[in-house]
């Protein structure tokens, strides 16, 4: 009746993990309840959880992928933590079974659940607006993606309390993830949390793909798009040539588990190198799908804050594209030590390098443009500052494992570890933290604080070189990855230091929750009541803050590059603000579907994990029949009457005029 | 103030980087103890130097460009509208291909001369020692002198090994920290990596590759001799009362166990290894007909 | 900030009054939809591609169990050929028939489509059911499971192509041809014309090549 599923799933003796369930229940006792207390249901599911819109999409991505940051980070430290402890014979405070489920989930979880939504959120919140568009061309599915994402997280926090997650590393490498070394469901958790999640991802890179080329605005011609929108469409063309070689390979290894067939097994002529191969085909272009939405965060506040053109735009563009199709022309480097030959590694770490070139050159760009420009500090360009030393150090070490020679001693080592997350923190995590600061006022109509950005920057900084220097050096000494525990004490001071670094990035993390609250505390005094809080030059700086739901009650017109901003130097900024006549705007509705299909897909995979096969039918079933009844419903969209767009309109040019008594200016004076 | 907290974050920077570097001497990678090893310790210094000629620049110009061009500084040239400079392009496209291009061809001859595969120039006859990795020890196979050992390995300075190495279980990685090159350990195949010690000495070694619970205790010793003391060694293993037959034994060994103290076996099956490969190519209910492509174990290297 | 944007829900119900004042401004949304399909269906050959490299590695991965030499029956499957291409034809007369508006004819083709189809599937799952009953079942070997899989793949999707004509079927019967039905009789063209092509590749790489 309940397939593998008993009270014995729940992991009741575990200590460490109830104390984590309990302050997660609470948590949520906490937050449904004061929803219900302050009757916002209603509120909430009409304006969020059915909404279309790609700006409350993107905001609600952000979020999710905060909160997960909270648990991939409590992952962190306890790694940290254990390591710090287990030297020479000690153990440490997590065996084996426990340690090995949180390195998995901190990968999992800072991949898939954190990294990904913050890119494909900012991605949401701003290209249509830059390319000004009135959304995606295919909203519901926008929303689907959302629905599908949020299953992914809640399957992967399920594990947590109802039985336990893999053991694998967070690839799940065959044979160790084949039913027979890891019969228990942690796997099949694995399988299905980005499995699903990978369907929304997919359909995300069409639709964005899709709106780029076909709905930019009047005059818009491709190289006329801003810098973030480029290596958004670049990031979407990956998205959509590798997720579906993801998509395949979990299938595979769901049809080895669920029917005992023969793919990656070690025997019956099953083939562990093809799974290597194909995961890392996906896996390479995925992190270039995190760095790339990233790059282009930071040309937009180089350029924005130096109050300067970006330099080399199309150079830019073009070095975007390199890296775009060279980035599946690299994976083997993953695996140089399988024993390909001497002529398969070489010809992959020579592309691997050729990588570097394109990157360099955009380095060299953002460096042009600071150049001869006029900088503001603010945390947007700290955080830039620190991505351009950080990620230049990860770069090289990556050069450095390209060369299968050296390889040989560093793969699976500490430096693989330090180098992926030199360019992954350095890249893209200070991308995202620019990215939200950037752009959280056309979100939410004021400012973040600054004072507690800069410590939140300054925090992640230096806890970085101190979490992650030591590791560099500890991988000469021969200490690799996922080590529980160690022999050597003579590697315990630099895991300590290591520990100590994962410290201050927590505090740096604190920091930015402290600056959520202040933010929203002090909100009346850091109003965007302009919409252009940092004179900046792309279109959704054209918009009120935050943009109205329809974004533009006239579609823009562009006759170049940072059309936006030349119009402001000709006319000035209020010869900007809209004007009448103004028209019906077409607009889609909100969708039941959207999130009905998520949440059956929720229960459809849990019900697949723990083969309640009744209720996985079911569910299916249910999300079969949530789809038709889209398919067959004609009242998806609808007319907002030109009234209504005059009357908000008009709204945002009397707060326009009023503009220099609301905005309080408690932070950074940003013009002239 | 803005110069003061970089001076901070630089101080800060080199504070705790220099000791880190300053460890490193006297570490497995960088004092290597083979010729092997010895080689890649030389090339990882030599790719560090080369990219330090971009990464020197780059985070200089980062400071300089930032101090010089903030906003409160007048004195500083600003030129909003320049964007484009012919001779800066040709500059960054072209000096990060250069480099590329000396690194391409660095990697094109160290990736023949480090091949794992390629057996080691030597005057010196080569030993073969056969590595099977299990859940969650090492399996050491003498074919030669027909003993096998766990968790310890044995030979002398000075001779090239082929180590062959193949999995009973899930995918590990054979490494010997101190000597080189690692290579991955996967049932049903037959690996191989030549290693060389050129100073006596006990070395640790390990698998670098995640493979299951036990995993952190996965490590064995790896004990470089002189010849004599070698086939000392070796008459030592021969003294134990232990044998390692194949299916029977070998079966026992290969259950889970974690923390496995050093074992000797002083009797093997002739073709052990093979046997243990072999044994993943069968058909259903242990039939063991071979597959179409013939009887040999596929090396990693033919099956790419 | 409430005031700045309007609920949805206000909107709506104030646009209900205006339904029907508007002009249209259609920016070619069914263009749209169709091109956002050819792009769907190139993420569909990334999966195909994905699953014909793995049978490219695995088919010699018999175990000692049989190889395409032994269970392949090439009339049999020229027979499922000529019915997915011959369905690929009915399925083109029903696309001409959209664009001169004979809804009767259209649902004609569409159905011969459907029953082409429904053979094509019914011969695999005989052709699949017929081997593991023999004990040559995905389970058997890496080079069955390969097999099962890339064809069974192409079969499920095959199956979707069929429960979306029946659906086209019922909605060209109840909305008639509009901007909604025509792109989507469109994009279910493309997604019947690309699985004939896939199957062309399958019978050649798989049946052909397996038996020469």
């Amino acid at each position: 009746m309940f397939g593998k599923l008993s009270l014995e799933s729940i992991p009741i003796h575990e200590p460490i993990i109830m104390g984590a369930v309990a302050a997660i229940a609470l948590a949520a006792v906490l937050l449904l309840g004061g929803i219900t207390y302050f009757k916002k249901w209603q509120y909430l599911w009409s304006e969020w959880i059915t909404s279309v819109d790609h700006k409350k999409l993107g905001i609600m991505y952000f979020i999710v992928a905060l909160v997960m940051l909270v648990r991939g980070f409590s992952d962190a430290i306890m790694m940290r933590s254990q390591q710090a402890l287990a030297a020479g014979g000690s153990s440490g405070y997590l065996p084996p079974e426990h340690f090995d489920q949180i390195f998995t989930a901190h990968g999992v979880i800072m991949i898939f659940f954190v990294a990904m939504p913050m890119v494909i959120g900012l991605m949401n919140l701003v290209v249509p607006l830059q390319i000004g568009a009135r959304d995606v061309a295919f909203p519901f599915l926008n929303n689907l993606s959302f629905w599908l994402f949020v299953a992914g997280v809640v399957l992967v926090n399920l594990s947590l309390f109802i039985g336990e997650f893999a053991k694998t590393g967070w690839l799940a490498y065959a044979p160790l993830s084949e039913l027979k070394y890891s019969p228990d469901v942690g796997v099949d958790y694995w399988i299905w949390a980005l499995q699903i999640s990978g369907i929304g991802t997919t359909l995300t890179g069409i639709n964005f793909f899709v709106t780029i080329l076909k709905l930019r605005t009047k005059g818009m011609t491709m190289f006329r798009m801003p810098i973030f929108t480029w290596t958004s469409l670049c990031a979407n063309v990956l998205i959509i040539a590798s997720f579906p070689i993801l998509t395949a390979t979990i299938a595979m290894l769901t049809l080895d588990r669920y029917f005992g067939m023969h793919f990656f097994t070690n025997d019956f002529g099953g083939n562990m190198m093809l799974y290597v191969n194909l995961i890392w085909a996906w896996g390479h272009p995925e992190v270039y799908i995190l760095i790339l939405p990233a790059f282009g965060v930071f040309s937009e506040v180089t350029s924005t804050f130096s109050r300067k053109r970006l330099f080399g735009y199309t150079t830019m563009v073009w070095a975007t594209v390199c890296i775009t199709v060279l980035s599946f022309m690299v994976w083997l480097h993953h695996f140089f030590t399988m024993g390909a030959g001497a002529n398969v590694n070489a010809f992959f770490g020579i592309m691997t390098m050729i990588i570097a070139i394109p990157t360099g050159v955009k380095i060299f760009n953002w460096l042009f443009t600071m150049f001869r420009g006029s900088i503001q500090f603010t945390s947007p360009v700290l955080w830039t500052l620190g991505f351009i030393v950080t990620f230049t150090l990860g770069g090289m070490t990556g050069v450095m494992l390209a060369i299968p020679g050296a390889d040989f001693v560093l793969h699976n080592s500490l430096f693989v570890i330090a180098h992926f997350h030199n360019v992954i923190i350095g890249g893209v995590v200070f991308g995202m933290m620019a990215g939200l600061t950037y752009w959280f006022p056309k979100a939410f109509g004021f400012t973040l604080n600054e004072k507690w950005g800069k410590r939140s920057f300054w925090c992640w900084i230096i806890g970085f070189y101190m979490a992650f220097m030591p590791l560099y050096a500890l991988s000469f000494f021969g200490a690799v990855r996922r080590m529980q525990s160690y022999a050597d004490t003579s590697w315990q001071p630099l895991m300590i230091l290591a520990w100590v670094g994962a410290v201050i990035i927590l505090l740096g993390i604190a920091c930015t929750i402290i600056q959520l609250y202040v933010s929203i505390r002090d909100r009346k005094q850091n109003l965007d009541v302009t919409g252009d809080p940092w004179d900046a030059r792309t279109f959704e700086w054209s918009t009120a803050s935050p943009a109205p739901f329809y974004n533009f009650a006239h579609l823009p017109e562009t006759t170049g590059i940072d059309s936006f901003w030349e119009a402001k130097q000709k006319n000035g900024a209020e010869a900007l603000l809209s004007q009448g006549p103004y028209e019906d705007i077409h607009m889609p509705k909100n969708t039941v579907a959207g999130p009905v299909i998520g949440i059956l897909s929720i229960v459809l995979g849990f019900a697949l994990i723990w083969h309640i096969w009744w209720l996985a039918a079911l569910s299916g079933a249910g999300m079969f029949v949530a789809f038709l009844m889209r398919v067959f419903n004609d009242d998806i969209d609808y007319y907002v009457p030109a009234a209504e767009v005059e009357r908000i309109e008009r709204e945002h040019r009397e707060r326009w005029a009023r503009r220099d008594e609301l905005e309080h200016t408690n932070r950074l004076e940003v013009r002239a | 103030m803005r110069r003061k907290s970089f001076t901070r974050a630089i101080n800060t920077l080199l504070l705790i980087t220099l000791p880190l570097l300053l460890a490193g001497c006297g570490s497995a990678l960088l004092d290597s103890k083979g010729q092997i090893g010895q080689e890649q310790t030389r090339l990882i210094l030599t790719v560090f130097g080369l990219m330090m000629i971009v990464v020197i620049p780059v985070i200089g110009m980062t400071f300089w460009f930032a101090i010089r061009y903030r906003r409160s500084n007048k004195n500083a040239v600003y030129q909003p509208e320049w964007a484009h400079s012919n001779a800066i392009e040709v500059a960054i496209w072209l000096i990060p291909c250069l480099i590329i291009a000396v690194l391409a061809t660095l990697t094109w001859k160290t990736s023949h001369s480090l091949d794992p595969h390629k057996p080691i120039e030597s005057d010196v006859a080569p030993m073969e020692i056969q590595v099977v990795s299990l859940d969650w020890k090492w399996l050491f196979i003498y074919p030669e002198q027909g003993i096998a050992t766990v968790n310890e390995v044995a030979f002398p300075k000075d001779v090239p090994v082929r180590f062959r190495v193949t999995s009973g279980s899930v995918m590990n990685s054979f490494f010997i920290p101190h000597l080189g090159s690692q290579i991955y350990a996967m049932a049903g195949m037959d690996n191989d990596v030549h290693l060389i010690a050129n100073e006596k000495g006990v070395y640790p070694g390990r698998s670098t590759n995640y493979s299951g619970s036990g995993f952190a205790g996965m490590t064995f010793d790896a004990h470089v001799t002189s010849e004599e003391a070698f086939d000392d060694w070796v008459e030592n293993v021969r003294e134990s009362a232990d044998s390692l037959t194949f299916p029977k034994e070998y079966e026992a060994l290969a259950l889970p166990t974690r923390d496995v103290p050093v074992k000797y076996f002083s009797e093997i099956s002739p073709r052990l290894y093979e046997d243990i490969i072999q044994s993943f190519h069968t058909g259903r209910d242990g039939d063991t007909s071979p597959n179409s492509h013939g009887d040999a174990p596929m090396s990693a290297e033919a099956a790419e | 900030m409430a005031t700045q944007t309007m609920t949805n829900q206000h909107a709506q119900t104030a646009a209900a009054e205006h339904e029907h004042d508007h002009h249209a401004d259609h920016h070619d949304t069914g263009g749209t939809t169709v091109f956002g399909f050819w792009v769907y269906l190139m993420s569909d050959l990334v999966i195909f591609g994905s699953l014909f490299a793995t049978y490219a590695v695995l088919a010699g991965g018999t175990a000692g169990g049989p190889s395409g030499q032994d269970i392949f029956e090439l009339p049999f499957v020229l027979v499922e050929t000529f019915l997915l291409l011959f369905s690929s034809f009915t399925y083109g007369m029903a696309v001409l028939a959209m664009n001169t508006n004979k809804v009767g004819q259209l649902k004609a083709w569409l159905g011969i489509t459907f029953l082409l189809g429904a053979a094509f599937v019914g011969m695999e799952l005989y052709e699949f059911q017929h081997l593991i009953a023999e004990g040559f079942g995905p389970d058997r070997s890496a080079f069955l499971t390969a097999f099962f899989t890339l064809v069974g793949t192409h079969g499920l999707h095959v199956t979707f192509g069929l429960i979306w004509i029946l659906v086209m079927f019922l909605q060209v019967s109840t909305k008639g041809l509009n901007a909604m039905t025509r792109p989507r009789i469109m994009c279910l063209s493309l997604f019947w014309h690309f699985l004939d092509i896939v199957w062309i590749c399958v019978f050649s790489f798989v049946y052909l090549m397996g038996v020469l």
